[in-house]
């Protein structure tokens, strides 16, 4: 009795005891399938033959010789960019809007919530309609107020085709990102000012800095770290995605808006060449590693200080 | 059924008129409570552009879902001939609501999706409850390591992983079962909630442990019996997100099953409700729509749970 009570009171034993299982599963889970689609690179494996013969660097040669894949590849950095330009600017409003106090606040969340709470497959059901090359609601209401049909403004024709031209196709894949993006970046941001010292805020008060200078100049400063928590969060996100694009446009027109996983989808698993699909998907990886390991060191940088 | 169709045919008019009516109440309200003054009224006029910065973000949040909403209910003729989205030439009907639950593989869908999402929370929770309290409290530097690997792995997409994964998947005679996403999905709802969990359970004064631990319980015994109660509002915010999270899940789901009554909710609607080139709006709107409510008024109640966690999580010590 004596000798098994003593290691459970012992906190490295119980703290290991506690954390090998999930971390097990982890690297079993994760780890391994990873290693796996580093072999999966190196190999000519497809769905038909799954046996691995090494094949050195000829695939990841391939696909980086290949001109879609270069498109793929800067459609999808610039989708990132963008939208985490918008996605952090009205993340920063709502963020404050949200942690004021304020008549039908508990409704007004649950609307804006919405669109992040919603799977994104089927939110995207929703977006397909009012993108609808025919019978588009936008384009309607556009029709109604002489922007669209003869001798509207914008065109001449019935509708703008918003999925099947491309400036506008890759225009309304970002505008959704961003609509369906914003809300989890809000609530990294919320976290992040709801955290800040009250007595700090006090100070301020006392010392008669008004709403936006306290804003400006206390609070922002001290989210800095959590923002880029959020960026990260979003911009990973954002850059593994390809439901969006699944149910929207599945990469058209021609291959305007097809991003990496999307590309990766369509050559492994519907193409069946397992090896190119996992060297396409693995283009992303040392990018969202740097990404990973520039923001958490921003990040603790400005934790210390 | 009367009073639907009347919503219906009335449905801008009445969303305008609601939203004019709860702003004329509130403002009515604050006048008889604080007296219709000069300085009440300047501070409503200064208060308006908030308000409408809400509305505004509210309504962009919400338009697709109102557009949802009303073509559950429109007619095929309503719906396709010179369309006129905004309004009813034909009486709103039910029949596409009708046809989504007794015609498709909706209902199949749901049970599939709500079999792997408990199935899911179950193995996430006794994996991650003891190992966010190891994170939490018992490790030192190494814990801390550990802590910022898992965080590194929630940030790997599945779109680097599902090739693999499939292959392991066909491997295990998983294929097409929806038992491949129990145990698949694990793999990232773990190190959310261990996460999540670490903040709540960082919340609980280490005091109280001390306490147990001297009257005699182990380490075990103090996190059992003292700070699992204590969090059980955290645990259960966990629980709801982390169900949410199977839940919204795609490409694993669109990878390993395809087999039509095995596929998840997030996958099953938009792949087996087009055929080729026919949409079945109606029903394919309706039902985004019935998962969405749900799931957003879940969200929205364990929001402050959520933030709470995260910060706690994000915040050292």
């Amino acid at each position: 009795m004596f000798r098994l009570a003593y290691p459970l009171d012992n906190r490295r034993f119980v703290g290991l005891i506690f954390l090998s299982p999930a971390l097990l599963y982890i690297v079993l889970l994760v780890g391994f399938p990873f290693l796996l689609a580093i072999a999966f690179g190196f190999s000519d494996v497809t769905v038909g033959d799954t046996n691995l013969n090494f094949v050195g660097l000829q695939n990841y040669l391939a696909v980086w010789e290949n001109d879609i894949f270069r498109q793929v590849f800067e459609t999808t950095i610039r989708f990132t960019l963008v939208s985490q330009v918008f996605i952090l600017i009205f993340a920063n409003i709502l963020a404050v809007i949200f942690t004021q106090n304020f008549t039908g606040k508990w409704f007004a969340r649950f609307i804006f919530i919405l669109p992040w709470a919603t799977p994104v497959s089927l939110a995207m059901i929703g977006w397909l309609w009012m993108l609808d090359t025919k019978y588009s609601p936008i384009d309607y209401l556009l029709l109604q107020t002489g922007f669209l049909g003869p001798n509207g403004i914008l065109s001449n024709n019935r509708n703008l085709f918003w999925l099947a031209t491309p400036d506008l196709s890759q225009i309304s894949v970002i505008f959704v990102q961003v609509w369906r993006m914003t809300p989890l970046a809000t609530v990294i941001l919320m976290a992040g000012l709801s955290s800040i010292p009250t007595d700090i805020l006090d100070q301020a008060e006392v010392d008669g800095a008004r709403f936006m200078r306290a804003l400006l100049q206390i609070k922002l400063p001290l989210i800095l770290p959590i923002m880029v928590i959020a960026l990260l969060f979003s911009m990973i996100t954002m850059f593994g995605d390809m439901t969006v694009v699944y149910v929207l446009t599945r990469g058209g027109p021609v291959d305007y808006t097809r991003v990496l996983g999307l590309y990766s989808f369509q050559v492994g698993i519907e193409g069946g060449n397992l090896a190119q699909g996992a060297a396409i998907s693995l283009f992303a990886f040392p990018l969202l590693l740097a990404m990973a390991i520039f923001m958490l060191r921003t990040a603790s940088r400005a934790e210390v200080q | 059924m009367g009073a639907l169709v009347w919503i219906l045919h009335n449905f801008w008019s009445l969303l305008v008129a609601l939203v004019l009516v709860l702003v004329g109440l509130r403002i009515a309200w604050r006048l008889h409570k604080y007296g219709a003054t000069r300085a009440e009224l300047t501070y409503i006029l200064r208060r308006s552009p908030f308000y409408l910065v809400v509305l505004t973000f509210c309504f962009f949040a919400a338009a697709p879902f109102l557009i949802m909403f009303m073509h559950t209910f429109k007619t095929d003729g309503d719906l396709y001939r010179r369309p006129q989205p905004f309004i009813f030439r034909q009486d709103p009907t039910l029949e596409h609501l009708d046809a989504l639950f007794n015609n498709t593989a909706y209902l199949d869908f749901i049970r599939n999706s709500v079999v792997v999402g408990l199935a899911v929370v179950v193995i996430t929770l006794a994996l991650s409850l003891p190992a966010a309290y190891a994170l939490a409290r018992l490790t030192g530097r190494w814990g801390e390591r550990a802590g910022i690997l898992m965080f590194l792995v929630y940030l790997v997409p599945p779109t680097l992983l599902f090739i693999p994964m499939f292959r392991i998947v066909v491997l295990l005679g998983l294929k097409d079962d929806p038992m491949s996403l129990i145990v698949v999905y694990p793999s990232f709802t773990v190190p959310f909630s261990m996460w999540l969990l670490s903040g709540f359970f960082k919340a609980v004064p280490p005091e109280l442990e001390e306490a147990a631990l001297v009257d005699g319980y182990n380490r075990v015994e103090a996190f059992l019996r003292v700070v699992l109660p204590l969090s059980l509002p955290g645990i259960i915010s966990t629980i709801v997100f982390t169900f949410t999270l199977t839940l919204h899940e795609f490409i694993y789901g669109l990878v390993f099953i395809a087999d039509t009554s095995q596929r998840t909710l997030s996958v099953g609607v938009p792949t087996e409700l087009i055929l080729g080139d026919v949409y079945f709006w109606q029903p394919l709107l309706a039902a985004a729509l019935i998962i969405a409510i749900p799931v957003g008024l879940a969200y929205n109640l364990f929001l402050d749970s959520l933030v709470q966690g995260f910060t706690m999580g994000a915040v050292k010590g």
